[in-house]
């Protein structure tokens, strides 16, 4: 029975639902897998095997809703010969796929960049409808603060036209679009200088979604948390004052036609994320006024356990059993489907919170073009 | 280009060129407002902005909605003169009396838009119509714009003035005793074409410039975008459509004006089909009245005070039940700020007899109940005013403010 795109987009930001996003390219998810298993780890079968940890674990009845995944992965196989997107569908979990090639710098604007893909996105996107995707993601990245006082208007204007007119693409082609313009926790910026570059560039996106008759309904949004950047010197603000920060951004800036805004986690800890999460969504229940689902999209922060249970130097000094890892795999999933419902307590299950935040210097470009 | 050569780092420091980056035209940083720092409100550097938000919050509550009483002396003289009244200021000011004295309108009112004129007059008692308002609970706003001007060139469509010297003028009222403003732009849909995008920028940039100076000066603004009915068999889609890209581009061009979003009001119309085309019926209406606000207006805006235009007094109440139940979850408040749908039948009744005057108040109030019940989505009829026409007037232009 064929679904229309807003029922999908609805139900990947139904109440609960999260989206599991599992699409690092190649060279991101090799630069994780050489340092969990050591040099030459990064394999097609390693990366295979690593994300059918993911897909065979029962992360739909713990909250996920869809999982994004990159475009080798969607071809893919678990052991048994079962497609990763039967994996995923015979647990109710909507099989998606990241559509950007990546970043590249953006001509004039140093220190900033665009994202590669447009050209061939509409030919692209048929593929990977036929292959089971039902949404898609496409990233955009904007550095925050500094001497020039990032990010620039071009960069604002340029990414912003780039989300839509893919938004656009994806929709005529039967998927629902993931927009993201993540601005970065790169930098020593204060709470409040974020939520500023976060309502300019996402308002911008908005405009650009109206002017270019995207369908708002069947869209969702991947922003991230009003946070202070990565190097900001003074304590970190509270839950509370994430909450309060990122609700009044998303109040400004988001229609309310759109069903789901998916929090990044960025560089946050896996605990942190969660925790912020809650309390985000507890605000809104308080205070109402929050028309769409206040959920996440998170890599890192449903990973990162998992990765390092599957390291050699897992736990007890060794890989885990598939086992274990499939139900850190769940447990991290549901600790943030409960924080969807402001009904999560910890203690977190994750095993990497000694080692801070999750932020990684390595950041997709292109350097081949 | 860096030059280099081998010195001292002191000798470098005193005594080198500083070296000149490369300009380049896509990074030239533009000089920003200083207000962009604080984001999407002047907050950090404006002393109303609590007042501001707080008014509007009080203005936008549940189960209350404006009275538009802010026709220009012309205008009002037309209404008059309807029902055999001469267009004095003595009459003027009877007139609003009426309906500011109303017993107990404040439980269904929460602010009256008033004409300048208005604004200085006092009640035949002597007191000022501001504290008259105030007495009742209801929050005294301003009409700031000055009259339609017909756009050079197009067919019929006009842009808004009064933008000069607006910024004395809002200081001026607010002294008075106003606390919000009103700024009426109308765009419109003829037959097979919607409004020009000169027309769509122009009243976009009126609007959101008029907003900023007047959250400047302590008045909340409330933002009228009017895609006005009018006649041609156009679609209700098509209102739909059209009102979406009205919407959009004021929003954008708020936001580019740094406008603080939870310290104003909007007052949109809903959406209908043109008046040669069959009438939409109320759940119609506020179907794609609701869709188009959901796609356009973000939640930090506190009210949706939908304009009467001219729809019947009983289809104003009934459209706006419509849109309760279309929307329950509303996270702004859909409510109301009429001007004919309250004051027609009122003004038919008093027709300037004084034998009449209560009489006439008791419909205001039954008016003005139906609508708050129908804001609150409790609204059961009998509607005190059934099976009115619409209520058309004329587009005027060059009016001047007068």
């Amino acid at each position: 029975m064929a679904q229309s795109l807003e029922e999908t987009a609805r139900q990947l930001a139904r109440p609960g639902g999260g989206l599991l996003a599992s699409d690092e390219s190649t060279g991101t998810i090799g630069k994780r897998l050489e340092k969990a298993l050591g040099e030459g780890a990064n394999t097609e079968d390693n990366r295979r095997a690593y994300r059918e940890l993911f897909y065979t674990a029962p992360i739909g009845e713990a909250g996920i809703s869809g999982a994004i995944m990159f475009k080798e992965t969607l071809y893919q196989s678990a052991a048994d010969g079962t497609p990763f997107t039967q994996c995923l569908l015979r647990q109710g979990v909507l099989p998606g796929i990241k559509v950007d090639e990546g970043l590249v710098p953006l001509e004039g604007c140093p220190g900033e960049t665009s994202t590669r893909g447009l050209d061939t996105l509409a030919a692209a996107c048929k593929e990977y409808a036929a292959a089971g995707a039902r949404f898609t993601k496409w990233r955009a990245a904007l550095k925050v603060g500094g001497e020039a006082g990032l990010p620039s208007e071009r960069c604002i204007e340029f990414n912003a036209a780039q989300l839509a007119e893919q938004a656009a693409i994806c929709q005529a082609a039967g998927l629902v679009p993931i927009v993201e313009p993540e601005l970065l926790i790169d930098g020593d910026h204060d709470q409040a200088a974020f939520a500023a570059a976060s309502e300019r560039v996402i308002s911008r996106c908005v405009a650009h979604l109206w002017q270019k008759n995207v369908l708002l309904e069947a869209c969702l949004l991947k922003p991230q948390m009003i946070i202070p950047g990565a190097d900001y010197t003074r304590p970190r603000p509270s839950p509370d004052e994430v909450a309060e920060q990122t609700l009044r951004v998303m109040r400004r800036v988001v229609p309310a036609a759109i069903p789901g805004i998916m929090f990044l986690s960025g560089g946050q800890t896996e605990e942190e994320a969660t925790v912020n999460l809650n309390r985000i969504n507890q605000l809104a229940q308080e205070q109402g006024r929050a028309p769409w689902s206040l959920s996440f999209s998170f890599g890192r922060s449903l990973q990162a356990s998992v990765l390092k249970l599957w390291s050699e130097d897992g736990s007890e000094g060794r890989q885990a059993s598939k086992d274990a890892c499939r139900a850190m795999a769940a447990a991290l999933a549901r600790a943030n489907g409960l924080a969807v419902q402001g009904r999560y307590q910890g203690p977190h299950p994750s095993i990497t919170l000694a080692q801070g935040s999750l932020r990684e210097s390595f950041r997709g470009w292109r350097t081949d073009v | 280009m860096q030059a280099t050569s081998v010195r001292s780092f002191s000798q470098s420091v005193a005594a080198a060129p500083q070296p000149r980056k490369p300009f380049t035209a896509a990074a030239a940083p533009g000089r920003r407002s200083v207000a962009v720092s604080a984001g999407l409100s002047t907050q950090k550097d404006n002393p109303f902005a609590e007042e501001l938000k707080a008014t509007a919050k009080y203005i936008a509550q549940r189960g209350r909605g404006i009275l538009a009483s802010d026709e220009s002396n012309a205008t009002t003289g037309k209404r008059l003169e309807s029902v055999g009244v001469e267009n004095t200021e003595d009459n003027r000011r009877d007139w609003r009396q009426l309906l500011y004295t109303a017993p107990g309108l404040g439980q269904y009112i929460s602010g009256a838009i008033m004409f300048e004129e208005t604004l200085y007059q006092k009640a035949r008692d002597g007191t000022q119509f501001v504290d008259v308002l105030k007495g009742q609970g209801i929050v005294p706003g301003i009409k700031v714009d000055t009259g339609l001007q017909v756009l050079p060139g197009t067919d019929g469509e006009t842009a808004t003035q009064g933008l000069d010297n607006l910024g004395a003028r809002c200081e001026a009222y607010y002294k008075q005793g106003a606390r919000f403003a009103k700024w009426r732009a109308v765009l419109k849909i003829s037959e097979g074409a919607g409004p020009s995008s000169q027309a769509i920028l122009e009243n976009a940039h009126g609007l959101a410039r008029y907003a900023q100076i007047a959250q400047a000066n302590g008045l909340v603004p409330i933002v009228e975008p009017e895609v006005t009915l009018g006649p041609g068999s156009y679609s209700i889609e098509e209102t739909a459509y059209w009102s979406e890209r009205v919407y959009s581009c004021v929003m954008r061009m708020l936001n580019e004006y740094d406008v603080m979003l939870e310290g104003i009001l909007l007052k949109p119309n809903m959406c209908l089909p043109g008046l040669d085309a069959p009438p939409a019926s109320p759940a119609e209406v506020a179907k794609y009245t609701v869709r188009t606000m959901l796609r356009t207006i973000p939640a930090a805006v506190p009210g949706i005070h939908f304009l009467s235009g001219g729809m019947s007094e009983e289809e104003s109440t009934l459209n706006l039940q419509a849109l309760q139940e279309a929307c329950p979850n509303a996270p702004w408040s859909l409510t109301f700020s009429y001007g004919r749908a309250l004051q027609s039948s009122t003004l038919k009744t008093w027709a300037g007899r004084e034998e009449n005057w209560d009489k006439a108040q008791q419909i205001l109030l039954a008016l003005a109940k139906a609508n708050s019940e129908a804001q609150l989505g409790q609204f059961k009829g009998p509607h005190p005013v059934p099976g009115g026409g619409r209520i058309l007037q004329a587009l005027r232009t060059g009016g001047a403010g007068k």
